[in-house]
């Protein structure tokens, strides 16, 4: 095998941080190199300098691709040469055509007239290649984002790629849409396509990658081969310090009911004969934590956004009970009241006001908390704010600082801050550490824990099993709108999950 | 050497807070020279400043309810109609039904409230964007204001009625000339604000949050307070202290209160920065944007009653463009078109520079046209000054 690519010695300053710090990368032609490390490690920082989104100049350290140096002025010249980026944030305009996405930019035209029929058989042959059926006039609004992703990559294809970067592709994937993903890659490294894959999830990498470089604090830490890849070894690399224990100790205390729902039902909110949750029933108790696991659009998050304060759907019926009382949670408001508290999935868009600074954030859904008759104590606010950045470890200079500066893990410690502030009795949090690297994982989960053994109640959606099945006491586990079963931890496998999932499947009429 | 280096780093944090206050003074000791050059003027004769304030009241007081609404994401069009309505409406209650100011006051100021309401219940509850429903309201009350009027103008008003515009503070200390009540309200005023910038910074840095350091500190507040206290002795020695200059300092100083220190003030900026984690927090995002558009419309017609006492009749065109005044101040006071953003100081600079830029370039006798020219590529200059730093 050859080097496609070789980066040498690369360095990147910004003022006041060393992003990069002497990396050193070869790719073979035709492997999936993957690359790991924390958020903030320095992995996208590199891909960028590889693009040229930080020009030729700008960097120390060189750059040979194919034989030759790389020297790109901007992302474009970087497309030239057959390297293109497929960023985590999928950059498809939702109203226009699969066609239209596919050759944006790169129309098939003759003196700026476009030629829709050869457009869309070129289009055709591209989705065939990526393993789509859709017509080529299909707006991309109407795919999932599991298709979306593929269309991203058949538009990179269309631009000829030679080495495709492919930027946490799977983040926001259910797993089937995942496993098609993988096969993807898989095949196009068969068609010589050599690919470079960044990602957080280590039993994707062990299944694609044929090596893999950890990146930490800025440096290239190591380079493993397939034989000698493992999660341990992976965990270890990344994070600087050996993780025996990926889920920490903990010894649940538990005690009485805190609350219960009775048999829920919810239609959704547009399609009038669409019923999205079944008469679901489950309880919380005191000291426990209990996981809800479920595949992506098993209506898990649906289940608690209606639950809280009637957040999500309509024609709600059942009943919560909260200590053994009837519970109001029609409203938000009324539902923090009762002692409950809603961490979203998607704190970005959901769960913050990314311009304003922490303090603000944390006080939000309990100004009263900081106020009499309506008037906020600055201080006092400051004061809560303080409070919980030193228990919770949210690393800032200070909070008056911006949570869009801060990182996903912080900016989620900020989230669960603002709902501590609200003193629930029961927690929802919905997929608590996505999209946060390795340590930041560890330190929401000790969080947890913590709260548990407060005497608190939580609940916790999550995609990835490994960590329901290390942190719940109880799982229940949710399929097409039901709760389909519930297992204590000692029942409790991945293997028994998926078949209580499956089993149910289509039973729902 | 550390302390400049502090200093640098903290201009350049807080350039835009630091930067319109400086822009405003920059303008003003600008047509101070060239008014004196050119025409021989005294700029900040104490006429002059008077002028300003009275010219320019109706923008201060609704840029205030101004503020808010585009801080919630939204914007009002009907402002410039709204004031020619209620305008009208106090006219033919006074002239021709002879109510009395007591009457007439509270009721132009529920006529505002209304249209408000209904404005704000289409906005809030049926989200139809702001700008259409405000844009239909613009031509609803320019449209009634003809109506009302019959295409006439109708006044004079009684000298009561014109009291709320051009009525001055009796000096309550028996000196008359200057007139110590301004003196003893503007030097307070001053001293006010010194002891709360004070208190400010100490808590800043009880709580490790990089104070302003000292340097600035005592400049801009020897500034600010040295500005009062002469605008303040100026509007002594003429005719005192005007009464819209009373209505909008209580009014700034409350609407500044509610924005920064109470929890519906509060609760607007996160509705504006992101409504549906706003709402997820347990915050009744659509009556809090109800109220908003309710109280602007209380403000319109305040404003309303001030230009018709001020203009000592009510003429159909009253409060034609102001709306685009006010939308202008609040932009150049650095709030943002996507919500959010903004404060009630700065959109009371940024209508001082409208209204500063206004006169001078009256008083230099420049056209209409050119006046119209500058005043937009200020606005513009100012938000791209926003942009570029938010880039850097």
């Amino acid at each position: 095998m050859t080097a496609l690519l070789e980066m040498r010695g690369i360095s990147k300053v910004f003022p006041g941080v060393r992003a990069l710090d002497n990396v050193s990368l070869t790719v073979e032609a035709g492997e999936i190199h993957a690359i790991c490390g924390e958020n903030g490690a320095g992995k996208s920082t590199l891909m960028k300098v590889l693009s040229g989104v930080y020009p030729h100049g700008s960097y120390e350290g060189e750059i040979l691709y194919a034989g030759a140096p790389l020297a790109c002025r901007n992302i474009r010249d970087s497309e030239d040469r057959g390297i293109i980026i497929i960023h985590q944030e999928l950059a498809l305009v939702p109203l226009l055509s699969i066609a239209e996405n596919l050759f944006l930019g790169n129309e098939v035209a003759k003196r700026g007239v476009i030629n829709w029929a050869e457009a869309f058989q070129k289009t055709e042959s591209l989705l065939r290649k990526v393993g789509l059926t859709e017509a080529p006039t299909t707006r991309v609004e109407k795919l999932g984002v599991g298709k979306q992703q593929l269309i991203e990559i058949a538009k990179a294809l269309a631009k000829d790629v030679k080495l495709l970067i492919l930027d946490e592709p799977t983040a926001a994937l259910q797993e089937n849409d995942s496993q098609k993903l993988l096969d993807l890659m898989l095949e196009l490294k068969a068609q010589g396509v050599t690919q470079i894959i960044i990602s957080h999830k280590l039993n994707e990498i062990g299944r694609v990658a044929d090596r893999i470089t950890i990146i930490r604090d800025g440096a290239a830490v190591s380079t493993l081969d397939k034989a000698d890849i493992s999660e341990d070894r992976i965990i270890r690399d990344m994070v600087g310090r050996d993780m025996a224990h990926r889920y920490p100790d903990r010894s649940p205390q538990i005690g009485e009911t805190l609350m219960e729902v009775k048999g829920w039902n919810v239609w959704h909110p547009d399609q009038k004969d669409r019923q999205m949750i079944r008469d679901a029933n489950f309880h919380v108790r005191r000291g426990e934590i209990v996981g809800i696991a479920g595949l992506m659009g098993a209506g898990r998050t649906e289940l608690a956004m209606s639950l809280f304060g009637r957040s999500y759907g309509r024609n709600i019926s059942g009943s919560v009970t909260m200590g053994g009382k009837p519970a109001d949670t029609s409203t938000v408001a009324r539902a923090i009241d009762a002692g409950l508290a809603y961490v979203t999935e998607d704190r970005k868009v959901l769960g913050l006001v990314l311009e304003e600074p922490i303090v603000r954030n944390i006080t939000l859904a309990n100004l009263m908390g900081v106020a009499t008759n309506g008037v906020l104590s600055l201080r006092r606010e400051t004061q809560v704010a303080e409070e919980y950045r030193r228990a919770m470890n949210i690393r800032t200079p200070n909070v008056m600082q911006k949570v869009v500066n801060l990182s996903g893990g912080n900016q989620q410690k900020v989230v669960l801050s603002k709902w501590l502030f609200t003193d629930p009795q029961v927690l929802i949090l919905d997929e608590p550490t996505r999209g946060i690297d390795v340590g930041a994982k560890f330190e929401i989960y000790g969080i947890m824990n913590d709260l548990a053994a407060q005497g608190r109640g939580v609940v916790m959606i999550s995609s990835e099993m490994p960590e329901l099945l290390g942190m719940c006491d109880r799982i229940y586990v949710m399929n097409e709108g039901r709760l389909v079963g519930e297992l204590s931890r000692a029942e409790a496998s991945q293997e028994r999950i998926m078949a209580l999932i499956l089993q149910s499947e289509g039973k729902a009429a | 050497m550390s302390d400049t280096k502090g200093i640098g780093g903290h201009l350049g944090n807080h350039l835009r807070e630091n930067g319109m206050l400086m822009a405003l003074v920059a303008i003003v000791l600008f047509f101070v020279l060239i008014v004196r050059v050119f025409e021989g003027v005294d700029f900040l004769s104490a006429q002059n400043i008077t002028n300003l304030f009275l010219q320019n009241s109706y923008v201060i007081i609704m840029a205030l309810g101004m503020l808010l609404v585009i801080v919630a994401g939204h914007i009002d069009l009907s402002v410039g109609s709204v004031v020619g309505f209620t305008g009208a409406v106090a006219a033919v209650l006074t002239v021709n039904l002879d109510w009395p100011v007591w009457a007439v006051v509270p009721a132009c100021l529920f006529v505002g409230l209304m249209i408000g309401a209904a404005q704000g219940y289409w906005v809030a509850y049926w989200r139809i964007p702001s700008f259409i429903v405000t844009l239909a309201g613009m031509l609803v009350f320019r449209g009634l204001t003809l109506w009302l009027l019959a295409g006439q103008n109708i006044g004079p008003f009684p000298k009561s009625f014109q009291s709320l515009s051009t009525g001055f503070i009796p000096d309550m200390f028996g000196v008359d000339k200057p007139n110590m009540t301004a003196i003893v309200l503007v030097c307070a005023a001053a001293l006010a604000i010194v002891i709360m910038g004070w208190r400010s910074r100490a808590r800043d840095a009880e709580f490790g949050m990089m104070p302003e350091p000292m340097t600035i500190f005592v400049i801009r507040n020897l500034v600010v307070a040295a500005a009062l206290i002469f605008v303040g002795y100026k509007l002594a020695s003429f005719r005192g202290l005007p009464n819209v200059v009373v209505i909008l300092t209580v009014l700034t100083v409350l609407y500044a209160f509610f924005t920064e220190n109470m929890t519906a003030g509060r609760r607007i900026y996160a509705l504006g920065g992101n409504e549906k984690a706003a709402k997820l927090s347990g915050i009744k995002t659509e009556r809090l944007v109800f109220l908003t558009f309710c109280n602007m419309g209380v403000l319109a017609a305040l404003a309303g009653m001030i230009v018709a006492a001020r203009l000592n009749s009510s003429t159909p065109k009253a409060g034609g463009g102001f709306e685009l005044d006010v939308i202008a101040a609040v932009f150049i006071g650095g709030a943002s078109m996507s919500g959010g953003v903004g404060k009630i100081l700065g959109a009371v600079v940024g209508a001082l520079i409208m209204g500063v830029m206004n006169n001078g370039m009256s008083i230099m006798g420049i056209g209409i046209d050119y006046q119209q020219v500058i005043k937009g590529l200020v606005l513009l200059a100012a938000v791209i000054f926003d942009v570029y730093n938010k880039s850097k």
